[in-house]
């Protein structure tokens, strides 16, 4: 029955084209190819991607260019391939014209699948070696290198004779290279030649071509691509352990930027802050709502809405802090256990709070073009929003610093928590001190929020996976003490980031904790304790 | 999970004594205030707050929608419908009472509620006991069959299978090598078992098999998508399959995004990814990773057109997503309707034994059966991510797949069977011909 269907359509399908290509004036492999694009079927499209490459009509590399872009538009009843070009121009894939009359009204994207798709980046390599940009046919290179396309051979050894830019260079020997290895015509001694070329890029990739080689290869280049995988696997493990170094300090960045407002609230001050987490979801919030005005009065801003909603955050959140501190802190000094249950209350009221007036879905915070995508160090792969993320957490923490230790308000704040009755009777104002400190430590606690709405849910929960954590990080790190938290907050990450590829991501986390009260019965105060008068306070 | 030996046997006593009280209850109920209660009350057990109201609030809100709906079509049995909305706040122990206020309070005929495994474990005893019926909406690891519960979600082979037979074939990229990565909880370690054990029989080596376990709310994936980047640079096609949920989802495409993951290098499967989820983030980046369910909002059909819009008018906000639980509601409120008629009383035990064989359309223009296993038939669609962060469907299955309680790929359930009308067990054992369960 099956066969019969299938034959039936071939049928259909070969009765459609001969009437196509009667309509269509000079038919030719490319035509005919073209017509694939209009059955709307994905395996007729992998045979119009093949028959046009193939075809080596001038016209292909847009074709395949504008399949890639979703810009190939087909309709299935007028039998026609169009392609819109950038300016919303409509032009017929055929002619390369622009078509008269109106447009057919079926006209729908030729749909691709991630088989198609990785068909088509193949294509636009093997089409676009020659390209005159140079950043074009880097990118092409790396297609062919991934895609190992034997037909694209002559135009690698074309393309390589004629190349003058030395890293464009340098990727399509790599390419040929692969592409040798995994021929079936060529020599042993093309590859092993490959396999040296290949054994020096050393990457993951590379240790993946030379793992993954068919079984048909001979003894020699068996056993050369075997020791060449030896070899880059050995020098990756140096790389290796660079990566997780990375990781963990970005992951430490993250802990800290969550931890350093709690370090002032709970360090400085000495309350059990279980609302913490809001603020910082709070500041999540912030930025989300800095983007929507953005993004409905003046989307050219959005490249900068992080850095206005940086100070909003701060004030938002700080603000908030000072009222909650006025409003309930202040009447519970020296008696941490309603603090906590009072904070603990808090913290589910401005939850429900943010669930009832944004609703419970996430909300799409969008990364600026400078916050996403990665760039590769060596071997290792460090991603932009991370980066920029340790930097920012880093300012944070000399900002914070600074204040503490150059301004009046600094000043006074510590020394109004060393010692509050001598600081009331030189003259400063201890309740308004109490409070900005708050609002200080609220404030922070917004702008990581402001970060973490980057790598993280923006959801009325996003505080509540970071209070935990905040909360270890400054107990390990010494309460009251910044620079504790600064080195329990890396100390921690990059433990957690050795730890987690033996152990898994649970195990990891749970060996951490028990790391941690070890610690603690070791060290109760924490890696760097107070002494002194302080202590008492 | 597994009821013992010692009940079982008890069981047909034990119900029908139930069934007396119950229907005595009920008899007293509908006697003592009879002029005063007109309508017909569901009950709607739902987290709006807590965790789960990210997922749970929006099904709460169409089962609102379908109620008001079925009351302008002239209400149920002549009376009219009326919600009673509960709020368990993900809180576990907490669905359980609320389920046992919402039969014995307020008098409910039937109750649409639950998402997590673990909250429709907590609620069974209670339904069980006060005997009335959950219909729940959600896609779940299987291994249970009750006499009170209608599963309305998909059952693995109703979504798990499918997807990785969808990725074995020629379109879906023919992959060798597997990375199974789920949130560290019942229903990713359920499906990964039954996973695991169907690669192992299609001949995939342990090798080439990598399991993943993250805690809830893990934000931080960088170890792990480099991970499974080395895991798929071995030269063989490499295929995710994450059972990861929730929270967890949007950071992990994200770092996916972030470190050059692309779908047609290795794609990612998810069974927990819907249009809801991805209404948060970019999809840019995610373009052609893909999503296993049972609906997907775009596909077009005339019901499923009226569907949405009907939503996006008593939700009053055009953008709002419609997505598979939603679709599963919608069936098993056709079908509890339908099953009400047909016995013509609300009484629970009526409608239970009604509902099976009841059909009810679904929206993707088929039409869905309850099972005497009490699971339904569905179809399945395979959808890639598009840029706009709706899915494209680009594989589905011939037909509908009838749910399968107990999986067909682990020893200790592929002898088991659920037949409520026959044989009036959750768990007959084939092999012993017994009801009881896995020996």
């Amino acid at each position: 029955m099956r066969a019969f269907g299938d034959r039936f359509v071939a049928l259909v399908f070969v009765l459609g084209l001969v009437a196509a290509s009667m309509t269509v004036a000079r038919a030719g492999p490319y035509e005919d190819a073209l017509a694939h694009f209009a059955a709307d079927s994905f395996s007729d499209t992998a045979d119009g991607i093949n028959g046009v490459v193939a075809s080596g009509n001038p016209l292909a590399a847009t074709v395949i260019g504008a399949l890639q872009e979703g810009r190939l538009l087909f309709s299935a009843q007028g039998k026609r391939v169009l392609i819109r070009d950038r300016s919303d121009k409509l032009i017929d894939a055929a002619t390369g014209a622009p078509i008269d009359g109106a447009a057919p009204a079926d006209l729908a994207p030729v749909r691709l699948n991630n088989r198609l798709r990785g068909l088509v980046e193949a294509s636009v390599g093997s089409l676009t070696l020659m390209a005159p940009d140079p950043g074009k046919r880097l990118e092409a290179a790396r297609a062919v290198f991934k895609s190992r396309d034997a037909n694209a051979l002559p135009a690698l050894n074309q393309a390589i004779a004629k190349e003058t830019d030395p890293r464009v260079k340098q990727a399509l020997v790599e390419a040929r290279a692969a592409v040798l290895l995994y021929s079936d015509s060529a020599s042993d001694a093309d590859k092993l030649e490959a396999i040296s070329v290949i054994r020096q890029r050393g990457d993951q990739e590379a240790l993946g071509l030379l793992s993954g080689l068919p079984g048909n290869a001979s003894p020699a280049v068996k056993q050369a691509a075997a020791d060449a995988a030896a070899a880059v696997q050995k020098g990756l493990l140096i790389w290796n352990a660079l990566q997780n170094t990375w990781y963990g300090l970005s992951l430490g960045s993250v802990l800290l930027l969550a931890a350093i407002g709690l370090a002032i609230t709970f360090g400085v001050m000495g309350v059990i802050n279980m609302a913490h987490g809001e603020m910082v979801m709070i500041g999540a919030y912030t930025t989300f709502v800095v983007q929507e005005v953005i993004r409905a009065k003046n989307p050219a801003l959005f490249g900068y809405s992080l850095a206005i909603a940086v100070p909003l955050a701060f004030l938002v959140a700080g603000g908030i802090g000072v009222l909650v501190e006025r409003g309930i802190i202040r009447f519970l000094y020296g008696r941490p256990l309603e603090t906590l249950l009072a904070t603990w209350g808090l913290s589910l009221i401005l939850q429900q709070a943010v669930r009832t007036v944004f609703g419970p879905t996430n909300k799409d915070v969008g990364n600026p073009s400078w916050m996403s995508g990665s760039f590769d160090l060596g071997q290792i792969t460090v991603t932009y929003n991370r980066l920029w993320i340790i930097v920012f957490t880093l300012l944070i923490f000399a900002g914070l610093l600074g204040l503490l230790r150059f301004t009046r308000l600094g000043l006074e704040m510590r020394a109004v928590t060393q010692n509050r009755t001598m600081a009331a009777s030189m003259g400063i104002k201890t309740s308004r001190i109490d409070a900005l400190t708050f609002g200080l430590g609220s404030g922070i606690a917004g702008l990581a929020g402001v970060a973490l709405s980057q790598i993280d849910n923006v959801s009325p929960n996003l505080g509540q996976g970071y209070i935990i954590d905040s909360f270890l990080v400054v107990v390990f790190g010494g309460v009251g003490n910044l620079w504790g938290t600064l080195v329990g907050a890396f100390t921690l990450g990059i433990a957690n980031k050795f730890l987690e590829p033996f152990a898994g991501a649970v195990l990891g986390k749970i060996a951490i904790l028990v790391l941690i009260i070890l610690f603690i019965q070791k060290r109760p105060r924490g890696l760097f304790a107070l002494k002194g008068r302080a202590v008492e306070a | 999970m597994h009821t013992s030996i010692g009940a079982v046997a008890e069981r047909p006593f034990a119900r029908r004594l139930l069934a007396a009280t119950a229907g005595l209850a009920l008899g007293l109920a509908a006697a003592l205030p009879a002029r005063a209660q007109d309508t017909i009350k569901v009950g709607i057990l739902h987290s709006l707050s807590g965790t789960m109201a990210i997922s749970e609030t929006t099904l709460k809100d169409v089962m609102l929608m379908l109620i008001e709906e079925q009351n302008k079509k002239g209400g149920l049995l002549g009376k009219k419908l009326e919600a009673v909305v509960v709020d368990p706040a993900s809180n576990w122990p907490l669905f359980a009472e609320k389920a046992r206020e919402l039969i014995t309070k307020d008098k409910v005929a039937a109750v649409f509620g639950c998402w997590t495994s673990v909250s429709r474990k907590s609620v069974l005893p209670v339904f069980k006991e006060l005997n009335n019926i959950l219909f729940y909406p959600v896609q779940y690891e299987g291994e249970e069959s009750e006499r009170n519960v209608f599963y309305t979600g998909a059952a693995p082979n109703q979504q798990a299978i499918p997807a990785v037979d969808y990725l074995m074939s020629k379109d879906g990229g023919e992959a060798k090598r597997w990375v199974l990565a789920g949130t560290d909880y019942v229903y990713p370690r359920t499906t990964n078992k039954i996973l695991e054990a169907y690669l192992k029989q299609k001949g995939v080596a342990d090798s080439d098999i990598m399991i993943n376990y993250t805690p809830f709310g893990h934000s931080d994936w960088q170890t792990i998508v480099s991970d499974i980047k080395k895991f798929g640079s071995a030269g063989k096609k490499t295929a995710v399959v994450s059972t990861i949920n929730g929270d967890a989802n949007v950071p992990f495409y994200k770092e996916l995004g972030n470190q050059g993951v692309k779908a047609t290098d290795i794609p990612v499967v998810a069974f927990s990814v819907g249009e809801e989820e991805l209404a948060g983030i970019d999809t840019k980046p995610l373009l052609g990773h893909l999503a296993a369910w049972n609906y997907f909002e775009s596909i077009k059909s005339p019901i499923n057109d009226k569907f949405i819009a009907d939503w996006q008018t008593f939700i009053k906000n055009p953008k709002r997503v419609t997505n598979d639980p939603m679709e599963a509601h919608f069936i098993g409120f056709a079908m509890w309707v339908k099953a009400v008629e047909k016995a013509g009383t609300t009484d629970p035990d009526k409608v239970i034994d009604a509902l099976p064989g009841i059909e009810a359309p679904n929206l993707t223009s088929g039409t869905s059966k309850m099972l005497p296993n009490h699971h339904i038939t569905k179809p399945v669609f395979i959808g890639e991510v598009r840029a706009d962060g709706q899915f494209d469907v680009v594989w589905k299955t011939p037909g509908l797949v009838p749910g399968d309680a107990w999986s067909d790929f682990l020893p200790g359930s592929k002898d088991l069977e659920a037949d409520w009308v026959t044989l009036k067990c959750g768990n007959y054992n084939t092999v012993t011909k017994k009801c009881g369960g896995a020996s």
